[in-house]
This record gives C-alpha cells, sequence and structure tokens, in this order.
C-alpha cells in the first residue's frame, strides 16, 4: 500500500491580501478570506467555483459552506479543520488537504487562515474576567497567561541545559527583519533593526526582548491545492509536497506545564517522519521557514529537525547563515511572524512556495527543497517539505 | 504577610477536580492528586489516571519543598491589574517527593535577584481575603 504524500499535490495558487497591523484592516474578517482566497484563484488562472474543498487551522472563523456560497462553488467535498490553537496546523492544514486530494475526496483544495483582531480580539493578553477555573487557574492568578509567558518558561530550561546564549535568539530576529526590508510587502519594511537596537529593545519576558515576539496583525493568505497531474496546466514553476506532518510527541497536552519532555518545540517525533516521507535530509534543504511566535520556538525546532546539535548552538546561530542568498541556511526569507505579517504563519508557507517558484523577495539561488515548520511548542505543531520538478 | 503580585487578577475557583487542592491550600497543606491503585501522583488532576488508566484517585500530601525545574522574569504587564507591578519571577517547581509533578507559583523575593535552576524552594501560603471570596495561593521561597 503507498502510504505517502509525497509528490502527489501541487500548490497550483498563492494569495495575500494587503498586511496590516492589528486592528488597521479596513475590511471585516470573513472579506478578507475572500480576496485571498480569489487572489489565489487569478494567480491560479481557474474559477473560485471549482474549489470544491476548504482546510483551515487554529479554529478559523470563515465558514467553509459560507466561503462556497460566497464563491460560487459547484460542490463542496471537503470542510476541514486542524485542531490546536496557534499556529501549529498550518502545515497540518497542507497535509490534510493534500490528503484529501490524494484520496479523491477532492480535487481542488484551497488552504487559507484569516485574521481581524479589530473586529474580533487580541492574541497577547491575559483573561479579563474576575475569576478563573480548571488548568488556568493554576497559572493565571501567578500572572502566567500569555503566549510569551507559556514558551518563555520551556525556553529558558532548554537554554539552560545547553547553555545557549541570547545572542542565537538575536541571530534569527536580525535575519527575519533584514528580510523585511527587501520586501514591501512586509509591515516592518523601512523599519531595520540591528544587533545594538535588539539589545537595547525592552524584555517582555526574559529571554524574549521585543524582538523576538510575533506581530499581530490582520489580513489574509490562500494557497489552492490540486493533484499533482495537473501542475502542468498552471503557468507557475509547480511546487509539489514532498512530505508533512502533525501531532506531537508523548503526553505533549499534560496540563499545567507537566508535559514529560518540557523543553521542547514538539517536534522530536515528527521530524523523522516528515524527512523520511519526504525522501530528503536537513541537509538538503535549500531554504527553510520556521514559525517565529518566539524566537525561542525557532531555536528548538532547528535543532529537533536536525539542523544543529542542541550544544552547538552558539555557532549555528548567526545572522550571516540566515541571510538569504548568501547564507547556508536562508530562513524566514518573508520576514515571517517577526517582520512581514503574524498571520499564523500561512504567510511563511506562502513564501516557502514562491522560493521555489523563484519569485521571493529575497530568492535563494536554484531552490529544489523549500522546507516549512509551522507553531513551535504548542500541540498539535506540523512541518512540511515542497520540492521543485527536480525532486519529482 | 504580604502579597507578591497586586490584586486585581482573576481569582481561582475551584472545580470538581482541584477542589481538594485549593482546600488544602488554605489549611497549610498541598495535597495533589494520586492514583490509588499505581500509587502515581499526576498534575494538573485529571479524570483518570494518565498511567494506569484508573478512575478511582485521591488527594495526597506532599512534602512543602520543590526545586525550581525553570523560571522566568516577566517584564510587560499583559493585564491591568499589574500595569504598576513591575518585573516579577514565575516558578515552575518540580516536587521529587511527588514524582516529580510541576507546579506553578511565584518566587518569593526581590524580582532581579538570580534564580538558579535545581535549587530548593520551599511552600509560603499566600491567603487572600478580598474580593467576593477567600482564596490561597501557592508561592515559593529559597531555602537558605
Amino acid at each position: 500500500m503507498d502510504r505517502t504524500l509525497r509528490g502527489k499535490v501541487a500548490i497550483a495558487g498563492l494569495g495575500e491580501t494587503s498586511y496590516y497591523k492589528r486592528g488597521e484592516a479596513p475590511e471585516a474578517e470573513f472579506k478578507l478570506a475572500l480576496s485571498a482566497i480569489i487572489d489565489a484563484c487569478e494567480d491560479a488562472n481557474i474559477s473560485p467555483s471549482e474549489i470544491d474543498g476548504f482546510a483551515s487551522f487554529s479554529n478559523d472563523r470563515s465558514d467553509p459552506s459560507r466561503l462556497a456560497a460566497a464563491l460560487g462553488c459547484k460542490e463542496l467535498r471537503f470542510a476541514n479543520m486542524q485542531w490546536g490553537g496557534g499556529g501549529g496546523g498550518g502545515s497540518g492544514a497542507i497535509g490534510n488537504a493534500a490528503a484529501a486530494i490524494n484520496a479523491g475526496l477532492a480535487d481542488c483544495v484551497v488552504v487559507f487562515r484569516a485574521l481581524a483582531q479589530g473586529q474580533f480580539g487580541r492574541f497577547g493578553q491575559g483573561p479579563r474576567r474576575n475569576t478563573i477555573s480548571g488548568a488556568m487557574a493554576h497559572t493565571v492568578p501567578y500572572g502566567l497567561m500569555s503566549p510569551a509567558q507559556m514558551f518563555a518558561m520551556k525556553v529558558v530550561r532548554f537554554m539552560h541545559d545547553h547553555k545557549v546564549d541570547q545572542s542565537a535568539l538575536r541571530a534569527i530576529s536580525l535575519a527575519a527583519y533584514h528580510h523585511a526590508q527587501n520586501n514591501p510587502r512586509a509591515v516592518m519594511n523601512g523599519r531595520p533593526l540591528d544587533a545594538d537596537k535588539y539589545d537595547a529593545s525592552r524584555w517582555i519576558v526574559e529571554p524574549f526582548h521585543l524582538y523576538d515576539c510575533c506581530l499581530e496583525n490582520d489580513g489574509a493568505a490562500a494557497m489552492i491545492l490540486v493533484s499533482a497531474e495537473r501542475a502542468a496546466e498552471f503557468d507557475h514553476k509547480p511546487a509539489y509536497l514532498l512530505g508533512s506532518v502533525a501531532g506531537s510527541h508523548y503526553r505533549a497536552g499534560a496540563s499545567v506545564h507537566n508535559e514529560p519532555l518540557y523543553a521542547t518545540s514538539t517536534f522530536t517525533t515528527l521530524a523523522p517522519r516528515l524527512y523520511e516521507m519526504a525522501g530528503v535530509s536537513a541537509n538538503d534543504v535549500d531554504v527553510l521557514q520556521s514559525y517565529e511566535n518566539f524566537t525561542g520556538g525557532v531555536l528548538m525546532s532547528l535543532v529537533e529537525h536536525g539542523f544543529c546539535e542542541p550544544e552547538a548552538c552558539n555557532d549555528f546561530f548567526t545572522p550571516e547563515r540566515f541571510i538569504a542568498p548568501t547564507g547556508d541556511l536562508p530562513l524566514n526569507t518573508s520576514g515571517g511572524n517577526l517582520a512581514e505579517c503574524y498571520m499564523h504563519g500561512l504567510g511563511l508557507i506562502v513564501e516557502a512556495v514562491r522560493q521555489i517558484r523563484g519569485t521571493s523577495t529575497n530568492q535563494v539561488s536554484d531552490v529544489d527543497v523549500s522546507m516549512v515548520i509551522s507553531g513551535p511548542m504548542v500541540t498539535p505543531v506540523s512541518s512540511c517539505i515542497f520540492g521543485s520538478e527536480a525532486t519529482q | 504577610m504580604s502579597i507578591y503580585l497586586d490584586e486585581g487578577l482573576p481569582q481561582p475557583i475551584a472545580d470538581e477536580l482541584d477542589l481538594p487542592f485549593w482546600q488544602g491550600l488554605k489549611d497549610g497543606v498541598i495535597r495533589l492528586q494520586r492514583c490509588k491503585a499505581c500509587q502515581k501522583f499526576q498534575w494538573g488532576p485529571e479524570w483518570i489516571c494518565h498511567r494506569c488508566h484508573g478512575d478511582d484517585l485521591e488527594f495526597s500530601e506532599v512534602a512543602k519543598t520543590g526545586k525550581i525545574y525553570s523560571y522566568e522574569r516577566v517584564w510587560h504587564p499583559v493585564h491591568p491589574a499589574l500595569a504598576a507591578q513591575g518585573p516579577y519571577l514565575i516558578v515552575l517547581v518540580e516536587m521529587p517527593e511527588a514524582d516529580n509533578v510541576r507546579l506553578v507559583g511565584n518566587l518569593l523575593g526581590a524580582p532581579q535577584d538570580e534564580v538558579t535552576i535545581g535549587s530548593t524552594v520551599e511552600a509560603v501560603f499566600e491567603h487572600h481575603e478580598a474580593g467576593e471570596a477567600s482564596f490561597t495561593l501557592l508561592q515559593w521561597q529559597r531555602v537558605t
């Protein structure tokens, strides 16, 4: 039995709205979702009526049936939500859409994410009610209530165990801001960052300075997936999905910070399965997009995906290594969640495909293997790898 | 005694799973969930034992000392009640005498003082009487 997604599905279209600072989108979230999907259809040169499936993550509020009605989809055959908050489901949504196409459940599936924080609430705030019960009652009254606070505790332990310096986190941030300066879509375009500015920036929660934390944004992104056999129909250089994994290791969902393996990005069991399906190794990866909710998550994600031994982080994590096109592991080449836009990481997946097409604003030369790591430190997490025609 | 964090954060309300824990703190003891079948502690409290799947769970008193497993120094207030707080320390405390389950609390003392992972801390019961309901938080202090 052929149980792999390798080479079965291609990305036919990419769509993005303008990206805005949080609360500043001039349009409703649902309209942003529609705009990105229609944009992706135009990019693929197909009619929105041909879409027969929707996949998203992080409890996206734009309901697939309502989207299908608005787009005039002839038939809805697949409506899928990857469970779990944060951006951990981004690559998982790609995998779900690809699995549906490969299994014959649907033919043309759009993966999308839309956010309008002015219309709805913000992420990085504590609860405003007077009382709290359940698992959060054991953290919130101690002032532990935001994503930065939930994850800093893991990163402190990782950096302690492996004697990692602040400079490793800084390298991730500097690379993202460097790339954003060449990307006119980036919210932080025109707002460069250097080491001194990073070091002088305020602490959010140690070890995260301001510039170690993702943005909060409004906008939407969408990707059209079709079977690999149809890839030749489209104008763009095809990007094939080589592998996709989603999930977490043993008891990653244990409550109140009691995961047996604590100082982790949650990829320890996923990464080997990803490489096995894709038929490549970390050494083959030409360009990497690694979800930065916080830089510490990128640190552990790269280690768990085999790019670097934990004891070697201080030497490995340098801005030079991560900056396109000259670095040997170009990282977050659109500016990522830190400096392009926080679209729950779907922007990172769009950028990974752009690198295969050769259309990034920070293009790496001759990209055949383009990888994405989604939403570290939560559960489930996910990652995926795209390949050029040469990998088929 | 003084209160570590400024008042005004959401107050913990016991539920069906963790009522004996919160009651224990009011009484000045730490009672954590333990499976009667396999005798192992687990935290947070759960509906079944995650090791043996037994559903006969009890709360058992444990020692009032633990070891710092990790910590964080928070600077940016994400809740209005903490707007004038300044930096504060949160610790994740491992309980060696309760199968190394971990508890979240604040580390009392100056927030800028160095924190040593692996060092021993002892429980401090922080009683709150303000507001509609009284409750007790489990805080920690260095053992000198």
